[in-house]
């Protein structure tokens, strides 16, 4: 579970300083689902940086599991982000040379896992999101969809307790986004995933049960307990 | 996965690896370069110095040079006979002399090799032979007679005859060549050590004072001496048994003799005029010559590299060139390399702020990333020193199939055997040229360094990019992608 307390975030640019969070209080229950949305300049990616341990916030705590993600070491919070947190990038941020299986290993590196059982969950994370036949390929051979499916293969790869998305379809085209978030969502059920999704899309900010508005660093939370989500419409997900 | 991700990351950018590749093998290059030019420089003055010590000694002890004292010119005089009228026969006269005038008491010989350090000690004596060949006619007296009066001054008589001298004249031949006693129990140290006896025999231990002589080969072939020729000095009538080759020069002695020969040839008994030493270890050279300088007083010491400072001419110039503006140039040169490696490293870092931070953000540890930096530099650096390698070895036997001619003129510091036989009586230096080939071999050592070099350049460059993106923090770097 994640808890927020008075998170502030402060940069400073030559003599401004610009507050980006503004004593933010925020709790997210182990398998809930969030989405924020506000405005370019926010302080949305701000935010999915406190709660993904990217960054740590000017004042106030970042809790995961009664651990402040704001005070403990940095090799703590690499090895917390390494378990426990998967992130998907809007741009996808693939490694250019390595392949889609190779891409995907890349996320059990840090655990220690041995290479013979990362390449095999690695297949079977690519072959979970479709992507079977193209575990040889590099993504300038993979379309916008399969680099963002090789992404999340990426992030889910190593079961983490939560998922972390910054504007996944921001890049696609709205078939392709329908079908990536079809697939998000369909695993989010399917692991009872912690999911937080940042999101300039209305269309898919009106599906989540809950939303946060953030604007000008301050945070407003809507409950959507009615709301339509794309995995009762997607095609069927397959667990791996 | 380092393995796979570091081959991918270095074939994607090949232009710049060859581009850091390259600064750094021109680097490495050039230092082997000038090393194995610099080795092929201090083996040409090696081998200029052995022709001048012969191969094992380390130093020579001569006597300190003093002023002449008044009196004594140090030229060589020569007295001829007035003969009888008519008699016109040839006169002939040796002059001996050691050389430089300056000789030191054989007993020292023994004082010099009880010196701590010092593992052997070997006498002899240099000296300069001049021959005058020639003969005086005497002019004729002949009275003038009829009617000549004789226009003198004050004093003159007049009208008495005036006898006048007609006729007579001299006509000599100078001849001047050197003696190098030597101490025929001991030849590897010593005058004889550097030349190869090429016919005949050396001297036995035995014949400490035989009437036998050893000839230089360009002086035997002057004389038309052979083995088994004779000839005389100062009326002793000496036997040709050998023919001695200087190993790389022709600035040796033109006569050996024994020892005592010698010395009573130069009318210096138990003299000597240099001492051939041989130091126990090459490295305490130093140490022993201050032994000596401290212990035996009178006496100067001459270190091959005292002799070495002596050399001039394109070998010491080159050599200069070498050592001086060679060595700062591969540093400069390296220098340059290293720089351009490492801001190319560092900026290649930066370009891939959104890779590193995408790692970051997986949980890659710092040390990971830096790693994986320093890897893809140290293959440029090696891919640098391989290419670096083949260039310098390239380089050097390209010099060695050249084989530039240096010349090596020698000026000698008055000990030592180095006079040769332009050295004449009293003269204190003597210069002698010798022409070297220059080669240019590449020790284990300079590849070892090469190799040092290269591991060196790979990890500074890749400290610098290492430590650039072990400071990125994931969110800055995902930021910087938007």
């Amino acid at each position: 579970m994640y808890r927020l307390t008075g998170v502030t975030k402060r940069y400073t640019r030559g003599k401004e300083t610009v507050e980006a969070l503004r004593g933010v209080d925020l709790t997210i229950e182990d398998g809930d689902q969030l989405v924020i949305q506000g405005p370019t300049g926010g302080g949305k990616s701000t935010l999915l940086q406190m709660i993904g341990g990217l960054d740590r916030p000017s004042t106030g705590s970042v809790e995961l599991d009664g651990v402040d993600l704001a005070t403990i070491s940095e090799a703590k919070l690499t090895r917390l982000r390494a378990e426990k947190i998967g992130i998907i990038f809007q741009a996808f941020n693939l490694i250019p040379t390595l392949t889609a299986q190779e891409n995907v290993e890349t996320a059990l590196v840090p655990l220690g896992v041995k290479p013979a059982e990362r390449r095999e969950r690695a297949a079977e994370a690519l072959r979970s999101v479709g992507l079977g036949e193209r575990l040889g390929h590099v993504p300038t051979e993979l379309s916008g969809g399969q680099q963002q499916r090789v992404a999340i293969a990426r992030a889910l790869v190593k079961k983490p307790k939560v998922l972390l998305a910054d504007e996944p379809t921001g890049n696609l085209d709205e078939g392709t986004r329908d079908d990536i978030m079809g697939l998000l969502e369909g695993l989010w059920h399917e692991y009872g995933l912690t999911f937080v999704m940042v999101t300039h899309d209305s269309s898919i900010a009106r599906r989540a049960p809950r939303l946060a508005t953030i604007k000008a660093g301050q945070i407003t939370l809507t409950e959507q307990p009615g709301a339509r989500q794309y995995a009762q419409q997607a095609p069927g997900v397959r667990a791996y | 996965m380092f393995g796979i991700y570091l081959k991918r990351e270095l074939s994607r950018r090949k232009k710049a690896a060859l581009v850091i590749a390259l600064g750094l093998a021109l680097g490495i290059a050039l230092v082997i370069t000038v090393n194995s030019v610099s080795a092929g420089m201090t083996q040409a003055q090696d081998k200029v110095l052995q022709s001048l010590y012969g191969l094992g000694t380390d130093m020579t002890v001569t006597k300190a040079r003093t002023a002449p004292t008044s009196g004594s010119s140090g030229r060589p005089n020569f007295q001829f006979d007035a003969k009888s009228e008519d008699d016109d026969s040839t006169q002939s006269s040796d002059r001996v002399m050691t050389q430089g005038g300056q000789a030191l008491a054989s007993s020292l010989v023994a004082k010099v090799a009880a010196q701590q350090g010092v593992s052997s000690a070997v006498g002899a004596l240099s000296l300069n032979v001049t021959k005058v060949d020639g003969s005086f006619t005497q002019g004729k007296a002949k009275s003038s007679t009829s009617g000549q009066s004789n226009q003198g001054g004050p004093g003159g008589s007049s009208g008495g005859s005036m006898p006048q001298v007609q006729g007579g004249g001299a006509s000599f031949d100078v001849n001047s060549y050197s003696v190098g006693g030597v101490d025929v129990t001991d030849q590897d140290l010593g005058p004889l050590s550097t030349s190869k006896i090429t016919s005949g025999r050396t001297f036995t231990a035995a014949e400490t004072n035989a009437k036998l002589a050893v000839v230089g080969k360009s002086y035997a072939k002057e004389n038309k001496y052979k083995v088994g020729s004779t000839f005389k000095i100062s009326g002793t009538k000496y036997t040709v048994i050998g023919i001695a080759t200087p190993d790389s020069s022709d600035s040796t002695t033109d006569v050996y003799l024994p020892l005592k020969q010698a010395q009573t040839l130069g009318d210096a008994k138990n003299k000597v005029t240099t001492i051939y030493v041989k130091a126990t270890d090459s490295k305490q050279i130093d140490t022993v010559k201050a032994t000596i300088q401290k212990n035996i007083s009178g006496t100067t010491v001459t270190t091959s590299a005292d002799l070495a400072e002596t050399v001039s001419g394109s070998l010491s110039t080159a050599s200069d060139l070498a050592t001086s503006v060679g060595k700062w140039l591969s540093i400069a040169v390296l220098a340059a390399a290293f720089l351009v490696a490492a801001l190319l490293t560092s900026s290649a870092v930066s370009r891939r702020v959104r890779e590193f931070g995408t790692l970051k953000a997986l949980g890659w540890p710092s040390r990971r990333v830096t790693r994986q930096v320093v890897g893809e530099s140290m293959v440029n650096g090696l891919l640098g020193g391989a290419l670096g390698i083949g260039l310098g070895l390239a380089a050097a036997y390209t010099v060695t199939a050249i084989s530039p001619k240096l010349t090596a003129q020698l000026g000698s510091t008055g000990g030592g055997m180095g006079g040769g036989p332009g050295g004449g009586p009293g003269q204190q230096s003597a210069q002698n040229t010798m022409e070297i080939a220059l080669s240019a071999p590449v020790s284990a050592t300079t590849i070892a360094l090469a190799v040092g070099l290269a591991v060196a350049g790979g990890l500074i460059a890749g400290a610098m990019g290492g430590w650039r993106a072990s400071r990125m923090r994931p969110a800055d770097a995902l930021r910087s992608v938007s």
